[in-house]
């Protein structure tokens, strides 16, 4: 498989990173390249195997359903680029 | 004084249990020489106050007789953990600025046991690089050169910050990160040793997140016993990480010994890659001599899958990655940039400038291989695969102790040198396979190249037996006799 132009545009878009046309038209050979060098693990057979989802075996742990942090509304505001009345302010979104 | 400086941290312990120094002329040594190395480019913020406080904690605490284990210790800490209050960027613009409101738990455990912090260390951005060349602070610069040579060198990456401190003598010790190696790269460059405990042993809170089934934090110094007291202060059961192995912490200092009688170490035969310098090969086979001088049995082993463990890594790390990185939106921390068009238009403009070239790279791949249509091609099966890559070893393991191999394929290259993204990555191709696996991985410097570059040996132990790796490790260091220091130029 190899991506085209038009589909490194739409990653970026999903991605959220914009792009120039010079961007996209350097990445599409860089990630083919990338991409074609992956490819060499379907020579690898996987029929059967499970797909390896923790490393270490462990079981997730449960906590109990309480608050055991909170309360610091300000120090976590402290670094957003615009705070506005105890809130993240962002650009308008319903017109 | 500067003397103190080339001291290791037992030694400075030791030193400071007997008064022969203060906490305070430790923390002033190193101060000076952080001070004095700027053209290393190792620190991307420094704190030479930090260091003095804990020393002073330090000195208090000595005359009162009660020394916790790092008690006047200044240490470096990679930029990728937050500290409270104190910059930490990750290497990237896109977190320019941000001061974070908690600690990491791996350098609050370091508090604990009384480490002072002499800076913030430069690294690749994100931890994205074998070269600490993708650093929005610029690269930081290997104090080692070749022979006759004023060229720049790389000392790896991604804690490259981390390795030149060490190996230049401005900090005695460090943390690291290590995702596909990215502790036991530049340590292998500089000279040092450093380990990557197994995956769960170290908290990743407060660590930023690259790759979450990769990352691990782990120590950097000058010898294996260095390591073994730093990764004890490190490591520990943290209810804050939910892969956090609750494991009691080993005593791995005191169960240092080189006698390796009765140990197999196995010697994988896929390792045995072209293009790899004959330097490597014939420091890899001294190693086996070592080993066998230890007491321990060489054993021919195999790991099938070894080839394919790069391009897995190159899946699943940048698909984690992609994941991870869609927090730098520009809303709650950071870098914001306007865009023209709305929030989303500021989500694209902020991304498209915060980030680096290899990040953005990373980003777009793991977004493609985890986008309807590829997930199950890439993803699913490089997690496959990656399971084979776990089976290889956990049959390995039943034919030997330990697993013995060179670190990198090369010695440090120059800064600059290295423009393919896939040739960069190429660095990585005997580090990858033990963190796919996630299993404990240190290495210790063995000898010098013919140009006078260090190069490292690599040891592989199963999983949770840290002891052994550092055992092995100590036999090695005790052989190499690796007594090497780059001149001082800066």
């Amino acid at each position: 498989m190899s991506v085209s132009s038009e589909q490194v545009r739409h990653i970026a878009k999903l991605a959220r990173i914009a792009m120039s046309e010079e961007e996209i038209e350097r990445l599409v050979p860089e990630l083919n390249n990338i991409l074609g060098w992956v490819e060499q693990l379907g020579e690898v057979d996987t029929d059967g195997v499970e797909p390896l989802t923790a490393v270490i075996d462990q079981k997730l742990r449960l906590r109990d359903d309480v608050v055991d942090d909170g309360n610091i509304r300000e120090e976590v505001l402290e670094n957003a680029p615009d705070a506005q009345h105890g809130f993240f302010a962002v650009p308008k979104v319903i017109e | 004084m500067i003397e103190l400086t080339k001291k290791t941290i037992a030694e400075l312990r030791s030193g400071l249990r007997s008064g022969e120094f203060s906490a305070r002329e430790i923390a002033e040594g190193f101060n000076a020489a952080v001070a004095g190395a700027k053209l290393l480019n190792a620190f991307t913020v420094t704190t030479p106050e930090d260091a003095l406080a804990a020393a002073a904690s330090a000195d208090e605490a000595r005359a009162r007789g009660d020394l916790p284990s790092l008690a006047g210790i200044p240490l470096g800490i990679k930029d990728l953990f937050a500290t409270r209050g104190i910059d930490t960027t990750a290497g990237s613009k896109i977190l320019k600025g941000f001061r974070p409101p908690y600690e990491s738990t791996v350098t609050a455990n370091l508090r604990r046991a009384g480490a002072g912090m002499l800076g913030k260390l430069n690294m690749d951005e994100f931890a994205m690089g074998s070269s600490n060349e993708t650093s929005a602070y610029g690269p930081v610069i290997s104090p080692w050169r070749r022979k006759g040579s004023n060229v720049a060198l790389t000392p790896g990456g991604s804690s490259g910050g981390s390795a030149a401190a060490v190996a230049a003598d401005i900090a005695p010790g460090v943390t690291g990160t290590d995702t596909g190696g990215s502790i036991r790269q530049p340590a292998a460059f500089t000279g040092i040793c450093g380990i990557k405990p197994t995956y769960g042993r170290c908290s990743r809170w407060g660590v930023v997140a690259f790759a979450s089934s990769l990352d691990q934090a782990g120590p950097m110094a000058k010898t294996v016993r260095d390591c073994a007291i730093l990764l004890e202060a490190m490591t520990g059961f943290d209810p804050r990480d939910s892969t956090s192995l609750d494991l009691p912490v080993p005593r791995w200092e005191a169960g240092l010994s080189s006698d390796l009688k009765g140990k197999r170490v196995g010697i994988p035969k896929e390792y045995r890659i072209e293009g790899v310098p004959s330097e490597i090969n014939a420091l890899w086979d001294q190693g086996i001599e070592w080993l066998k001088d230890a007491g321990a049995t060489p054993v021919e082993i195999s790991l099938p899958h070894t080839k394919y463990a790069l391009p897995t890594y190159y899946i699943i790390a940048p698909a984690e990655a992609s994941s991870n990185l869609a927090r730098y939106d520009g809303v709650r921390y950071g870098l914001r940039v306007s865009g023209g068009d709305g929030l989303d238009g500021m989500y694209s403009a902020t991304r498209a400038e915060g980030f680096g070239a290899e990040v953005k790279r990373r980003v777009m791949i793991g977004t493609y291989v985890l986008s309807a249509g590829f997930y199950d091609a890439y993803f699913t099966k490089a997690q496959k695969v990656r399971a084979l890559i776990k089976q290889d070893f956990a049959r390995a393991f039943e034919a030997c102790d330990v697993i013995l191999t060179p670190t990198a394929p090369s010695a440090a290259f120059g800064i600059g040198e290295t423009t393919d993204p896939l040739a960069m990555y190429l660095n990585d191709v005997f580090a990858v396979p033990a963190s796919l696996a996630g299993l404990p991985a240190m290495s210790v410097p063995g000898g010098l190249d013919g140009s006078g570059l260090p190069l490292g040996l690599h040891l592989i132990g199963n999983a949770l037996e840290e002891q052994t790796v550092l055992n092995a490790g100590l036999a090695i260091e005790e052989r190499a006799g690796f007594a090497a220091r780059p001149e001082k130029w800066w």
